[in-house]
């Protein structure tokens, strides 16, 4: 996914003169085409990330499209006041490109894992928040952020997940797609949890449970409309985020449902407030935090009995 | 680093005396403290003749096509210096002389740090410090890319020039060998705790400077000659970004402010003490 998106960049750069590239300090090689053929628009400007937000701003001031990319940790933690003052008080054209988004970087530990990075971004006015579901998604979604006259932070997934979105989805930036339709539960989720919640409204139905899965790729502006149908047509809401329980996703899907006196129940499944402990892999550390298929199936389950019960 | 030339430039600093047009920019400082109840009148009295100078002589720009292309750009980085460039930019018609009494009140566009979004002839909005110059260095690159000839020019504090961003941005500038780039340093020797010497000392800040990899020179940042001369000629050395040190004296012009960090900013100025300050620069 990451080199979809990086590759894209050199794609866009071609058709657009405003699209550069600014990178930090990354792997040897990378987009090594567009540094030839557009020396002028491609820069590698060191670990210096505060800076190259900066700079980024000043190049959209100017009329540019800066792509940026660097550890989503590193753009979230501490350029914060850049992305928030430089990027969205000025409301720039500025693409935010954040390698790693959740626990991809597990074996590297806390300080690369971009658990509450949503959180932060959300926080910000004129900021818009894309996580990917997979590489083709990708490709649609870099088309699509050519024109959006706004700061975007593109969240990485892992790559090389199966891909599950089709061309027949279409895409358009802040619109939900519904991979099943709402039912007596509805997922509703994004990145790799995509996947994950397909399979587990798979395991659902075995049991004669009927379950939707609707991808959230845009964080922010929250599809609205979708949340709402999708509310109106459940017994139960399950938001599904490869992040904290606080702030993400989750949290944005909850307001929606309360700021519009929707009483649909939401179930909120993600990652626990505290510093992941462990290394290994990225599978590992979701499995710890109960997000594999079957562990969501299981408490979308347990949800969704509570919520009758009580109901009754 | 000649110690002796550096020390000789700020005595001269506190030596200058100011003319009339100096005194008359000052007065709507004043004017705009008193309108708004508050401002950083130190640190913007230190800026004055650096910002006459470059308004009157060096920026080339269109007061009412305040986004025209072809304009220099202007950053002022210490954003809390804002009353010193709406002064300037009142003067030169960007807007009315009239809105400077509105300075930070519920429906002014000139608030306590300047908004690139609202005040004409504002090119970014700072106020945090350390955000021009990485901006700066961006708008330089654009210049590049394009063609064009304008020029980037950005004032710093030097309580500013603590944050690491800016030297971060300073070896991008060196590295993109950007002389179409101009960083002056506005070097009042007081940040707001106490002086720079203290709080985080600067020293030896002309040879960093150089040592970065920029053009540098000192000068007195009151004395209108001097100023003219540093940004006239640009690029100092083709192929390098100029760094001007301006030895200026915090709140300049106003005896009892000068030199104390109390006078940073100030709000709730007494009507005695704004008749203080008219009468100081009153015209010769």
């Amino acid at each position: 996914m990451r080199k979809t998106c990086i590759n894209h960049v050199y794609k866009l750069a071609k058709r657009d003169p405003r699209v550069v590239f600014i990178g930090s300090d990354l792997g040897p090689g990378l987009l090594d085409e567009m540094k030839q053929e557009m020396p002028s628009r491609w820069f590698m400007e060191g670990v210096s990330e505060q800076h190259c937000v900066g700079m980024a701003a000043g190049l959209a001031l100017e009329g540019f499209v800066p792509y940026f990319n660097t550890i989503a940790t590193f753009i979230t933690r501490r350029c914060f006041e850049q992305v928030a003052v430089d990027l969205c008080l000025h409301d720039l054209p500025v693409r935010l490109i954040a390698n790693g988004g959740g626990l991809v970087y597990a074996p590297l530990g806390p300080t690369h894992l971009a658990i509450e990075d949503i959180a932060i971004m959300r926080a910000l006015p004129n900021m818009t928040i894309f996580c990917a579901a997979d590489a083709d998604e990708m490709t649609r979604f870099m088309d699509a952020s050519l024109d959006w006259p706004h700061p975007i932070y593109i969240r990485l997934a892992k790559g090389g997940d199966p891909v599950i979105s089709t061309d027949a989805h279409g895409f358009k930036i802040g619109k939900a797609i519904t991979h099943r339709e709402p039912s007596e539960i509805t997922f509703i989720t994004n990145g790799i949890m995509v996947g994950r919640c397909l399979a587990a409204a798979n395991y659902l139905k075995v049991e004669g449970i009927e379950a939707g899965v609707i991808n959230m790729h845009t964080v922010k502006p929250l599809d609205e409309v979708s949340v709402l149908n999708a509310a109106d047509a459940s017994s139960l809401i399950v938001t599904v985020e490869e992040h904290i329980r606080s702030g993400g996703l989750g949290t944005a899907v909850a307001e929606c449902i309360a700021d519009n006196d929707c009483e649909t129940p939401v179930c909120r499944l993600g990652l626990p407030d505290k510093f992941p402990e462990d290394y290994g892999s990225q599978d590992h550390l979701l499995s710890q935090a109960g997000l594999t298929p079957e562990n969501i199936a299981e408490q979308a389950r347990t949800r969704l009995g509570n919520t009758i019960k009580r109901i009754v | 680093m000649n110690d002796s030339l550096q020390q000789h430039t700020i005595k001269a600093a506190s030596k200058i005396a100011l003319d009339n047009r100096s005194k008359a920019l000052r007065r709507l400082v004043v004017q705009a403290l008193d309108g708004g109840g508050r401002g950083h009148i130190g640190s913007s009295m230190s800026l004055i003749e650096i910002l006459r100078i470059l308004y009157d002589d060096v920026l080339t720009y269109r007061a009412h096509e305040p986004n025209w292309d072809g304009r220099d750009r202007f950053i002022l980085s210490k954003g809390h210096g804002c009353l010193a460039q709406y002064v300037l930019l009142a003067d030169k018609g960007f807007f009315d002389v009239a809105e400077l009494e509105k300075f930070c009140r519920a429906g002014s566009f000139l608030g306590g740090h300047p908004e690139a979004a609202k005040v004409p002839g504002v090119e970014a909005s700072t106020g945090a410090l350390g955000h021009g110059l990485p901006i700066a260095v961006g708008m330089a690159l654009a210049a590049r890319i394009k063609g064009v000839k304008n020029r980037v020019f950005v004032v710093t504090g030097d309580g500013e020039m603590d944050e690491g961003s800016n030297w971060e941005a300073m070896m991008s500038a060196v590295k993109h060998k950007l002389d179409n780039l101009v960083l002056a340093i506005d070097y009042n020797k007081i940040q707001s705790y106490g002086p720079t010497s203290e709080v985080l000392d600067l020293e030896p800040l002309m040879d960093k400077l150089t040592a970065f990899g920029f053009s540098t020179l000192q000068i007195n940042g009151h004395d209108k000659i001097a100023i003219r001369s540093a940004f006239n000629n640009l690029p100092k050395a083709p192929g390098k970004p100029t760094a001007v040190l301006c030895h200026t004296i915090k709140g300049k012009g106003i005896s009892f402010a000068e030199g104390d960090p109390t006078w940073h900013h100030k709000s709730r100025v007494a009507p005695n003490v704004i008749a203080a300050m008219y009468e100081e620069l009153s015209h010769a």
